[in-house]
């Protein structure tokens, strides 16, 4: 076994340990923490693939602002985990569903079997070039034939800031619905109450 | 050298761990993180595949992704804060509104 196999080993482990139990935490935030565990082997295995610049990516913008705003969220929320998520559903319901995540699990590692059998050269690693994965080889890409998608992620996060801003926004006392609103209602209402 | 059917495998395993929790789970934040990680075993099977034929435009489409997912994550948490506002719960058999 030679150290690359190693590296791998220990990533795919860590990668998919920090999955399970980032699903099996019943504490939010303990779950964020398990993700991000997992985010960071998924770099290892970028970065051992030859994209460099693509785990540097993961780590500081899902790793670090994308998880971030979860952790957050889950402290505006005050959530702890002692929160009523409502009935359990049924024994069998939940059987179901796991059987039906381990088929597709099956499913894909038929169709990578398949295409691994059927075309010998497809599990070999091409040679590797020297800019391989280097930031000046994706920002010509970027700038040269993608030059129209990298624009539009431009317009895209100014759509998802501004939507996410009026999303949240708390209504004000002075606007229309403040009426209906339960927060708004004045303190002698409160004191009627 | 690792062959790249096995970090395909990792892609494939990450990806059904991520289709159980958004089924299993009831927690709505939990179910987010599910979507998350299955947006980032696609993401290593693109570079898998990427490195496997010597181009790298499945590095930029990884990067799209990212983009994607990062304006998901704003807009889907903004909903998730008013919703709670509402409903004061974050389990998702409580948001039925919709239900008919």
């Amino acid at each position: 076994m030679n150290l690359d196999a190693i590296i791998f080993v220990i990533s795919a482990v860590v990668a998919v340990f920090g999955a399970i139990m980032m699903i099996a935490q019943k504490n939010p935030v303990a779950s964020v923490l398990y993700l991000i565990l997992s985010f960071l082997a998924q770099a290892v295995l970028y970065i051992q693939l030859g994209a460099m610049f693509v785990g540097v990516m993961l780590v500081i913008v899902y790793a670090g602002a994308i998880m971030v705003l979860f952790l957050f969220v889950i402290m505006l929320l005050n959530l702890r985990g002692t929160e009523d998520l409502g009935e359990k559903p049924h024994p069998v319901s939940g059987i179901v569903k796991l059987l039906i995540a381990a088929l597709l699990l099956m499913e894909l590692i038929f169709v990578i079997r398949g295409v691994y059998t059927e075309y010998p050269n497809a599990g070999i690693l091409a040679a590797q070039s020297d800019s391989f994965g280097s930031i000046k080889s994706i920002a010509t890409l970027l700038f040269t034939k993608y030059l129209y998608p990298f624009e539009l992620t431009g317009v895209l996060l100014l759509v998802a800031v501004v939507g996410a801003v009026v999303i949240a926004r708390r209504e004000e006392p002075g606007e229309t619905q403040s009426e209906e609103h339960p927060e708004a209602s004045t303190p002698i209402d409160q004191a009627v109450k | 050298m690792v062959p790249i059917p096995a970090y395909l495998t990792v892609a494939a395993l990450l990806f059904a761990i991520g289709t159980a929790g958004v089924l299993i789970t009831r927690n709505m934040i939990v179910l987010f993180m599910s979507i998350e990680l299955m947006l980032n075993s696609a993401n290593l099977a693109l570079i898998a595949f990427s490195r496997a034929l010597n181009i790298m435009d499945g590095h930029v489409v990884v990067f799209l992704v990212l983009t994607v997912a990062a304006a998901e994550a704003a807009v889907g948490l903004a909903m998730i804060i008013t919703v709670f506002r509402n409903r004061e719960s974050i389990s998702i058999d409580r948001y039925n509104l919709l239900k008919w």
